[in-house]
């Protein structure tokens, strides 16, 4: 047992971290050219095609698609190497990990010589198309209608929490095509340009306070049928592929957020009324178990990277990492707050240490829903690594226009 | 990286499984529970004949010389299975045999623990709130007279490995059960399955195994075996939920449909694997003699066992009224969870461990 890299691992390690130093620049320290920030696309663009032209992109697709064909190690061994900087890497995310991965995957070949390499190279910027106010958890209920007259569709509709909508060219679409079939049946899955007459995101002001996500209405939007992605009615089935892909993207811990030693130098420095925060048994339980909950999730990862260097697929224990990493967060920033006691509220800037916890236990309560409420992704550990029954789902064989709700 | 068993501790995981299977679980651990032998001695002799006493003790002494990771699996197979036999106090105990042990300690035990004919048992406690960092139990001119109790599996052993308190500090002795001035006695537990004792020493010989820095490094490791024994009866007791939670019918449904139902045993999985983590962390850090061993093995004891205690009270909550009978085998798990909860010190007290190892890594 080691933890070590193999021989060739290694060798990958060694040319992305000497290319990374060469390359990384004023990204070495951190900036401000964060999400929300006018400039970040543009620095998104230029980090992007610097990577391109060096091979660090499309680190495991396959060489036809203008991927490196190398293996998961490669990718993961590059992301560790690279997030110990920080590059602007954010607007990619869901384009290249969940949207192309879908066209590549069910796209005619036509769509592929299309997109994939200007989404690869960064010049062209996509999203993902799927949730709507009246469908998250429930995707498959969603409403908004594509409507075929000849060779092209019509789209009419509502999407939301659509992640960077505002700055894509292109966004993948999952629309209701036959309201005639149960709901997962009269799906159908499309690419839409997001500069097309009648589309209009709007971002969508988050708890937080920041707008990462945008309301996406359709009015009359038109789509040439060689734009539809798999065959009519079967837009769930491609879904489910990109679904997949965002289970996978959506795992760890979001990097630089705080964790148990945030909690610890915190501790150290707070006196309560019988000693150090450090010394009072409540408090060392609670590192003990953010380092538990945020060690563990890590280390689980390495066995899926075990398996991975294999050359096996890693076992379904990687489904517990979301469900926990949101939840540690939550619950390590709201205790952090307590140490805090009067100024734990106190967001004026003259702690930024605090700021940057507040800031956590905000977002935590986002990302305890995105890509999978902590409800539903114990469903799945439930039914599909433990084998316990699905929920009853009364509509589920029902056509979709005669659904009434229970 | 490889952070997994190796294929001879997989393969050795396999058969172990196999034959408890066959040869252990719950109805056997009720044959226990209903009788007065403090072990099950057919299912002990065995285990003997298949290697596992001899497994981690070196060859020289008559052992086979496998690794940490064997005596790791084997804990957690042996936990899984309750099997009524003292085979993990032997691990832990050939354990401290070989970490803390003089040439001539290991050459009297390990050859009679590798043949089966030596059952040796450790405890710490006596009776009373102490921690395992304490100790009233005093060794003056190598005699001892006091009490140590629980001991798990006393009873049928011919040594026992205790702490107490000697001119260094609270550290490990070795007391020779046939020797003057040693009583034993039954002492009742919550764990009607596995037998505690209480040691009685009365100017009793105990000879000095290690000093207080090998008790401690040998603490790290019992708690990563105990993390396994804890993890496979985790599992057994998760297990058996889910198959009944797949099986039980209420209100036209099989209560697995249900999210009060099926999000408890998503949680089970969850804490399960966590902890499984940290105890693999662990065995990775016994065997390479790692400065994280601490660390690792302070976080493998908590998290097991907040699993395994979690795991055994929803195991009865979620079987319902049946579940609270004395004919239910989930009883089985609620006990043996507090018997493993107490057996190396509490989970608040490793947790403290864990951050003491946390805050003089951050301080080098």
């Amino acid at each position: 047992m080691d933890f070590n890299d193999t021989a060739p691992e290694a060798e990958y390690r060694a040319k992305a971290r000497a290319w990374l130093e060469a390359n990384i620049g004023e990204y070495r320290e951190p900036t401000e050219f964060g999400r929300g920030h006018a400039d970040f696309v543009r620095h998104s663009k230029i980090w992007q095609k610097k990577k391109y032209d060096a091979g660090y992109t499309g680190i495991t697709w396959p060489k036809s698609m203008g991927g490196q064909g190398l293996g998961p190690m490669n990718s993961i061994i590059y992301n560790q190497e690279e997030s110990r900087f920080h590059a602007p890497t954010g607007l990619y995310a869901i384009g290249l990990g969940m949207c192309i991965p879908t066209v590549f995957s069910h796209g005619t070949p036509e769509l592929i010589e299309r997109y994939v390499a200007k989404a690869l190279s960064g010049v062209e910027v996509w999203c993902q198309l799927f949730s709507e106010p009246i469908a998250g958890s429930d995707l498959a209920g969603i409403r908004t209608k594509a409507v075929k007259d000849g060779d092209t569709w019509t789209i009419d509709g509502q999407k939301v929490w659509t992640t960077n909508a505002h700055l894509s060219d292109f966004g993948i679409i999952v629309c209701r095509t036959d309201p005639s079939k149960p709901k997962h049946k009269g799906l159908t899955m499309f690419i839409v340009d997001m500069h097309a007459p009648g589309v209009e995101a709007r971002p969508l002001k988050q708890m937080s306070g920041g707008a990462d996500f945008n309301e996406v209405f359709f009015t009359n939007v038109k789509v040439h049928d060689s734009h539809r992605v798999g065959a009519e009615g079967d837009g769930w089935k491609v879904a489910l592929t990109t679904l997949m892909n965002e289970r996978l993207a959506v795992g760890g811990k979001p990097s630089h957020a705080p964790g148990y030693k945030t909690l610890m130098t915190l501790a150290a420095g707070i006196q309560t009324d019988n000693g150090p925060a450090i010394s009072q048994s409540t408090v060392r339980e609670r590192i003990a178990s953010t380092y538990i909950a945020d060690e563990g999730i890590k280390l689980t990862q390495m066995r899926a990277q075990s398996a991975l260097s294999r050359g096996e697929m890693p076992g379904p224990e990687q489904s517990i990492s979301k469900v926990v990493v949101a939840k540690t967060m939550q619950d390590l920033a709201s205790f952090a707050m307590d140490l805090n006691q009067s100024s734990g509220v106190v967001t004026d800037g003259s702690n930024p240490e605090l700021n940057r916890l507040q800031g956590s236990y905000m977002a935590s309560a986002g990302l305890r829903i995105a890509g999978g409420t902590d409800e539903i992704l114990r469903n799945i550990i439930a039914e599909r690594v433990l084998g316990l029954p699905g929920d009853m789902r009364p509509d589920k064989d029902t056509p979709y226009n005669e659904i009434k709700a229970m | 990286m490889n952070f997994d068993f190796s294929d001879d501790a997989k393969t050795m995981r396999e058969s172990a499984r196999k034959f408890l299977d066959a040869n252990a679980g719950p109805a056997i651990a009720r044959k226990s529970m209903n009788g007065t032998a403090t072990y099950d001695a057919d299912l002990w002799k065995a285990v003997i004949d298949l290697g596992w006493t001899a497994a981690r003790v070196p060859e020289e002494f008559g052992g086979v010389g496998l690794t940490a990771e064997e005596s790791c699996v084997l804990a957690e197979e042996a936990g899984r299975s309750l099997a009524p036999i003292p085979l993990t106090s032997v691990l832990a105990a050939t354990e401290a045999l070989l970490r803390a042990g003089s040439k001539e300690q290991q050459a009297r035990w390990l050859p009679g623990i590798a043949e089966g004919k030596v059952i040796a048992c450790v405890g710490w406690g006596e009776g009373n709130a102490a921690s395992p960092s304490t100790a009233a139990l005093t060794v003056k001119d190598g005699k001892a007279s006091g009490v140590k109790l629980p001991i798990a599996d006393l009873l049928g052993a011919q040594l026992a490995i205790i702490t107490a308190n000697g001119p260094k500090g609270v550290q490990l002795y070795l007391v020779d059960l046939g020797g003057a001035g040693v009583k034993t006695e039954l002492v009742e537990t919550l764990d009607l399955v596995r037998r505690s004792g209480k040691l009685t020493l009365d100017n009793a010989a105990v000879e000095a195994l290690g000093d207080p820095d090998a008790y401690q490094d040998w603490l790290d490791r019992a708690a990563i075996l105990a993390a396994f024994e804890a993890l496979g009866t985790t599992a057994a007791s998760m297990d058996m939920t889910v198959a009944y939670a797949k099986d039980r019918v209420a209100f036209g449904q099989r209560i697995g449909r249900y999210q009060g139902v099926k999000h408890k045993c998503a949680d089970m999985y969850i804490k399960l694997e966590l902890a499984r983590a940290h105890a693999l962390h662990g065995a990775w850090a016994m065997g390479a003699d790692a400065g994280e061993l601490r660390q690792a093995a302070s976080a493998a004891r908590v998290a097991s066992l907040d699993a395994l205690s979690f795991t055994a009270e929803e195991t009865v909550q979620l079987h319902g009224g049946i579940g609270f009978t004395w004919e239910s085998d989930c009883q089985f798990y609620y006990r043996r969870n507090r018997q493993l909860a107490s057996a190396l010190g509490s989970s608040a007290w490793w947790a403290d461990r864990l951050v003491r190892a946390l805050e003089r890594r951050n301080a080098a």
